[in-house]
């Protein structure tokens, strides 16, 4: 069994692992922290981002070629080009053998385009609806920001090894630049798409008859999932993002993923010393005081997810604070189909969330606050905005790279003010290298990172309780985070963890011993079993071994099955066993006629009994006996006979 | 335990208070638990005391494992809160979501009328149907229940109405599924059934149009349009009797894109109370309808109407044509009745029937051609309006039965949810069809199924391997059956089938081997080489399916165990040629021991 880690993002998974004959990707996470490198796309022409100069290159010919490409802002470097993302490692394996893809969450699927597409992969994919469906919003919603203002030019001079090593940092310091990849298209995502298929929780799904895979909740988001794969007697679990915190998704069930032989953990918290629900506490008083201020509040999120979570707290937060009337745009090219797929979902809610729909009123409060217009969405600043715009207000707006989205707008627009603030809450960019090309900024800049993924304590409880045999982890869960001076922050086991970093083989420490057989009614029904104690029974058996999809039966020897001629192999195959008793032996022998015998020691602690007239030796040894006889059929068939009554039968 | 048992306690030759008992692999279970419509004194509810009269029983929590509701029709689930608040039932009750949120809304329905208009008492009350509601769990279409250790239950989609489903039960080797209410056509609002090929044991199915193969959709919503569509042209007052949840969306969507087509002014009314929440319920249940509303529900949600108004209760004198939805759909109670009661003696109007009636309703008697009705005051009702049925109740029919069965392979069909003389030929049917075997029992009959029970073991993989290795010469053939040969080893009630050497030593019997060797002497001109190639050869040919080896030494081996070698002069004619066996291919031993006695010259 083998697990191959084509990421070494330990929130942007991908492994492929081979089990019995089935090979499974697990997830195909998209690092997107490459973005951070490139330059942003402004939606309406920018002064600041259009005036920014060259990088001045010293150094060789081509280092200076690749000065054009590049802008400077603040001494930091970007790339003036479309942005690009580091895939998985691809080639590590062969696509077009990987059998099925098993998709946890939509934060963990957007790679899919690369692997499915001219890839010669010829699997299925699976996931759950909201997955799918949010997936989908996720991919759309990162197509239409990036294609929307089009950059005629692609860079790639800087990529050059002999170029990139002369280059100021961060950018000399990017992993494997020549392996990055632009984005996908909205074609590519549809057909990428077009081989997902649904699955709901506890569905267990047969890979062709070799093990079943099973999604289960995680908690994390709506419909995300861990994944167990299972055969007749091995279990292995998949976690990725999971969470134990109560929030909107139905709750992690934990039942399934106990005394596993392997557990593969990924996508822990991003802000380990971040505590979730005190973020979203302090994102609400500092929002409310900015408004109470008269300043805007811009928070860089994504269409789906905790946004909802963070509209919830924070209309109720405001209404106490009487600031009820003061608008939260929702920006998004696919906030529409957002909002109307979180109505829809109740299936894969907290309890608390079913049960309004069971009344019926709609799952979430955001649907009331848009009814209200309270919160209002629409699909860019461009249109229906502008009529209703009105400040202070709160805008929520993609990208959180501040690569490209709308967010890139409200930015130049209220950058300049102090009373105005922006407010971080998703983790996966840091916000100071996010900002940096926007610098210098005099709005308030306020980091409230929300992860509500497993924390290190959580996950480390959380396998005390599901006691796997083996856990493998990101070589990153094993030493504590640098410069925390937290040495709390690592992930431990009963049996030490197995780390794994990109571009790692690991051979998994799972022997297969066994394997289940069907056996046929007319066999089992011709066994003889021997009773050798209460309870415990032997019986020889001789069939026929069919495999039927990947199952294996014993059916009863027939003509039909195997030929007349073979059918004299199986026949009788009997299994003698005891010690024979030399005396007893030569007792039937005499019983049968035989008289000339001749009993000796052998030289290696046996006995030899020769029968002098026809000179036939029997060397009787412990556990053997040889019958050495050119004789004929009927004198060695008496022998046999003599000597078969002296041994216990199977 | 290889049998299923099965008694129906409702809905056995009959249509109405459906309620099946199930026993496979020691478990009990009951499949829906309905109330009959044709009746108003005990028998509207199934038999409970069939369980409880045993004493050894007791109550019914002590004998059902589980109890697995189809879907919200009170016919299927009419029953609940009587079996678990006052029959007494702690256990759990299995249905889906959309089932969970709309059945206790139904239930309520049934109660009010029931208790508060004709004034029963010893009904169930509004509280016992809160308490009955929360001993059910949700469950997914395609989610694997572990009900307990053994049973485990799954869901299908089933069409039908807005969350039934068709439910596999499964203990060990042996499954049975129900099919509670389903259509194997596509509507305009929901699927079709599907299930996927489980073979089942036995395959419990409703048969309500048994015997009906029902002529192309289209036709049906075409005539259904026109009869309408003349009625209000004349000035007639149409009235479809439905109920609150299933076929009135499905209509709705019908009329709404007609009058929208035809741009036609003539009110189109829904009786109020349910309908909205009824439609809410759509909206937000929509993952469960069809696949061209699920795809179209981002730009417009197909259960917001435009043309459908509701309706109130003084609108039944207004003058003029409309088209009104009210509930109920058999016309026995309620404000569809009361609709009827006063429309009914005029000829222009009309009622159409849309679903099947119980016998002993109204809806029943109109369309079984009864044209003067007597009222509970003894006045007597002449029916003058046009009385028109339109089967669109979304039920398979005989083909969409018969479709499913082909799908779902089962090795047993039992049917109920339907009317005796129709089920027998649909059994004749079946059972000639498929060869398989059909039962229809009737109420309080149980019948019991053998099953094949399935014996696995656990097999070492170095066994499997070891056997799997074994090849005949150089090329393997993977289309010959493999022979297999080892110990089954019975212990803490497994089975394990295991190398019998190895077997051997775990169990702690000294294995005693046995080897037979004899030398014979053969004429054979040529070298040993030539003299071995031969014997290979000769061998080869009798024992086509054997394995036999050319070891590297010069010696033939077959079969593992059999060995074979030649030793003498290249020059003499005459060869040793020393055969050894083993006791366990004594068979073979001997017969090649007469093989080469009789010499190379026979063959050669």
């Amino acid at each position: 069994m083998r697990l191959y880690c084509l990421s070494g993002h330990p929130n942007r998974p991908c492994f492929i692992l081979k089990f019995k004959s089935v090979t499974i990707m697990l997830d195909c996470g998209l690092d997107t922290t490459s973005l951070l490198s490139f330059l942003p796309i402004p939606v309406v022409p920018s002064q600041k981002l259009s005036k920014l100069s060259n990088w001045v290159a010293k150094g060789d010919k081509e280092v200076k070629l690749a000065a054009k490409e590049l802008k400077e802002n603040g001494g930091r470097v970007f790339i003036d080009s479309p942005p690009e993302f580091y895939i998985p490692e691809i080639d590590m394996t062969d696509l077009s053998e990987v059998d099925v893809i098993l998709i946890s969450n939509s934060n963990c699927m957007m790679s899919l385009p690369y692997i499915t597409q001219h890839s010669g992969f010829k699997g299925v994919v699976y996931a759950t609806e909201p997955t799918l469906q949010v997936g989908r919003q996720y991919m759309e919603e990162l197509v239409e920001y990036i294609t929307r203002v089009p950059k005629t030019y692609t860079a790639t001079k800087w990529k050059q090894p002999n170029v990139n090593k002369h280059l100021p940092a961060p950018l000399s310091d990017v992993p494997n630049p020549l392996s990055w990849k632009t984005c996908y298209t909205k074609q590519q995502v549809d057909d990428s798409l077009a081989k997902v298929q649904m699955v709901g929780f506890g569905q267990k799904i047969d890979i062709f008859g070799a093990v079943t895979v099973t999604a289960i909740s995680s908690g994390y988001r709506m419909g995300s999932s861990n994944w167990v794969i299972k055969s007749d007697y091995e279990k292995i679990c998949y976690l990725s993002g999971s969470s134990t915190l109560t929030t909107h998704p139905k709750p992690l069930d934990q039942a399934p993923l106990k005394n596993s032989d392997l557990i593969i953990m990924s996508s822990l918290t991003q802000v380990p010393t971040s505590n979730p629900d005190s973020m979203i506490g302090e994102f609400c008083i500092s929002t409310a005081l900015t408004l109470k201020n008269g300043g805007n509040v811009l928070v860089p999120v994504y269409p789906s997810g905790v946004t909802f979570d963070l509209f919830e707290c924070l209309s109720g937060h405001l209404d106490n604070m009487n600031l009820g009337n003061i608008p939260m745009y929702f920006i998004s090219p696919v906030s529409d189909s957002s909002i109307a797929y979180s109505n829809i979902f109740a299936e894969w809610l907290s309890s608390r969330k079913q049960s309004r729909v069971y009344l019926p009123e709609y799952p979430f409060p955001h649907t009331e606050l848009i009814s209200q217009g309270k919160l209002q969405h629409y699909k860019t600043i461009h249109g229906e905005l502008s009529k209703n715009y009105r400040t202070p207000c709160v805008v929520f707006t993609g990208h959180p790279s501040l690569r490209f989205g709308d967010v890139v707008h409200f930015l130049e627009l209220w950058g300049k003010s102090s009373s105005n603030t922006i407010i971080f809450t998703e983790p996966d960019f840091s916000y100071l290298d996010a900002l940096a090309p926007f610098q210098p900024l005099n709005m308030k800049v306020l980091y409230y990172p929300i992860d509500t993924s497993l924390n290190f304590s959580q996950a480390n409880k959380l396998l005390k309780e599901l006691k796997p045999q083996h856990v493998v982890v990101s070589e990153k869960y094993i030493t504590p985070p640098p410069m925390l001076n937290r040495p709390d922050l690592i992930i431990e086991s009963e049996h030490a963890p197995i780390p794994y970093k990109r571009f790692d083989v690991l051979s998994l420490p799972i022997r297969r011993t066994t394997e289940k057989i069907e056996l046929e009614m007319e066999l089992t029904g011709s066994l003889i079993p021997t009773e050798l104690k209460p309870g415990v029974a032997v019986a020889m058996v001789s069939g026929v071994l069919a495999v039927q999809d990947n199952n294996y039966i014993l059916q009863s020897p027939t003509s039909s099955n195997i030929g007349r001629k073979r059918k004299l192999e199986l026949d009788s195959k009997p299994y003698m066993w005891g010690d024979i008793n030399v005396s007893a032996f030569v007792d039937n022998l005499s019983k049968q006629g035989i008289t000339d015998i001749k009993v000796e020691d052998s030289p290696t602690g046996g006995r030899i009994v020769h029968l002098t007239d026809d000179d036939i030796l029997i060397q009787l040894e412990e556990g053997s006996t040889h019958i050495i006889c050119d004789s004929d059929e009927s004198l060695r068939t008496k022998i046999r006979d003599a000597l078969v009554k002296c041994l216990n039968r199977l | 335990m290889s049998e299923i048992k099965v008694v129906p306690l409702g809905a056995g030759q009959d249509v109405g208070r459906s309620c099946i008992l199930l026993t496979i692999g020691g478990k009990n279970i009951m499949f829906d638990c309905g109330m009959h419509m044709g009746y108003n004194d005990d028998r509207r509810f199934p038999d409970f005391s069939y369980i409880t009269k045993n004493e050894e029983i007791g109550r019914l929590t002590e004998f059902l494992d589980c109890v697995i509701i189809s879907h919200f029709h009170l016919d299927h689930c009419g029953a609940l809160p009587y079996m678990s608040e006052m029959v007494g039932f702690d256990g759990p009750i299995y249905m889906t979501h959309p089932t969970k949120a709309i059945c206790p809304i139904l239930l309520e329905d049934y109660r009010k009328i029931t208790v508060d208009r004709k004034g029963e008492t010893n009904f169930f009350t509004s509280e016992m149907i809160k308490n009955c509601m929360k001993k059910t769990v949700a469950v997914n279409l395609h989610e694997t229940v572990q009900v307990d250790n053994e049973l485990e239950i799954k869901a299908y989609y089933a069409g039908h109405v807005l969350g039934a489903a068709m439910f596999h039960v499964k203990v060990g080797g042996q499954s049975a599924v129900y099919t509670g209410d389903y259509n194997m056509t596509p509507d305009r609002h929901l699927g079709s059934a599907w299930i996927d090929k489980c073979r089942p044991d036995l395959l419990i199915t409703e048969s309500t149009y048994a015997t009906t193969i029902r002529d192309s959709k289209r036709c049906r919503e075409r005539d259904f349009l026109k009869k309408v569509h003349d009625c209000v042209d004349k000035g007639g007052k149409v009235l479809i009797p439905v109920f609150a949840l299933g076929r009135a969306q499905e209509l709705c969507i019908l009329l709404e894109s007609y009058w929208d087509r035809m741009n036609l002014k003539v009110p189109i009314y829904f009786s109020l109370g349910l309908t909205e929440k009824a439609n809410n319920y759509y909206k937000m249940f929509i993952t469960w309808t069809n696949q061209k509303i699920r795809k179209t529900f981002l730009k417009r949600n197909m259960f917001e109407f435009q043309y459908i108004k509701a309706f109130d209760r003084n609108y039944i004198d207004n003058p003029g044509p409309m088209v009104v939805f009210a509930t109920p759909g058999m016309l026995h109670a309620g404000l569809s009745l009361q609709i009827f009661k006063k429309w009914a003696p005029f000829e222009n109007n009309m009622v159409i029937m849309p679903g099947y009636c119980v016998a002993g309703t109204v809806g029943h008697k109109i369309l079984n051609g009864v044209r003067k009705l007597e009222l509970e005051n003894k006045k007597t009702l002449d029916v003058k309006m046009s009385v028109q049925y339109m089967s669109f109740s979304a039920h398979a029919d005989a083909k969409g039965i018969m479709q499913l069965i082909r799908h779902c392979e089962p090795r047993n069909v039992m049917l109920v949810h339907g009317e005796a003389v129709k089920m027998e030929f649909l059994r004749a049917k079946i059972k000639q069809e498929f060869d398989i075997e059909c039962y229809k029992p009737a109420n309080g009959e149980t019948v019991s199924i053998a099953t094949k029970p399935c014996i696995s073991a656990d097999m070492s993989i170095s066994l499997l391997k070891k056997e799997m290795a074994k090849t005949d010469g150089d090329e393997p053939e993977p289309k010959k059956a493999k022979l297999m040969h080892g110990a089954i080893v019975m212990k803490d009630n497994k089975l394990r089938l295991i190398d019998p050497s190895e077997a051997m030593k775990e169990l702690g019997l000294p294995e005693h081997k046995i080897r037979f060797t004899s030398t014979l002497a053969l004429e054979n001109e040529g070298t040993v080489t030539q003299t071995i190639d031969k014997i290979f050869n000769l061998v080869k040919k009798r024992l086509k399916s054997a394995s036999v080896q050319h070891s590297t030494d010069g010696s033939i081996t077959i079969s593992d165990s059999v060995l074979i070698k030649v030793s003498g002069d290249d020059e003499e004619s005459e060869k040793d040629v020393l055969l050894s066996w083993s006791y366990q291919d004594e068979e073979l031993g001997s017969y090649l021991q007469r093989l080469l006695k009789a010499g190379l010259h026979v063959d050669s």
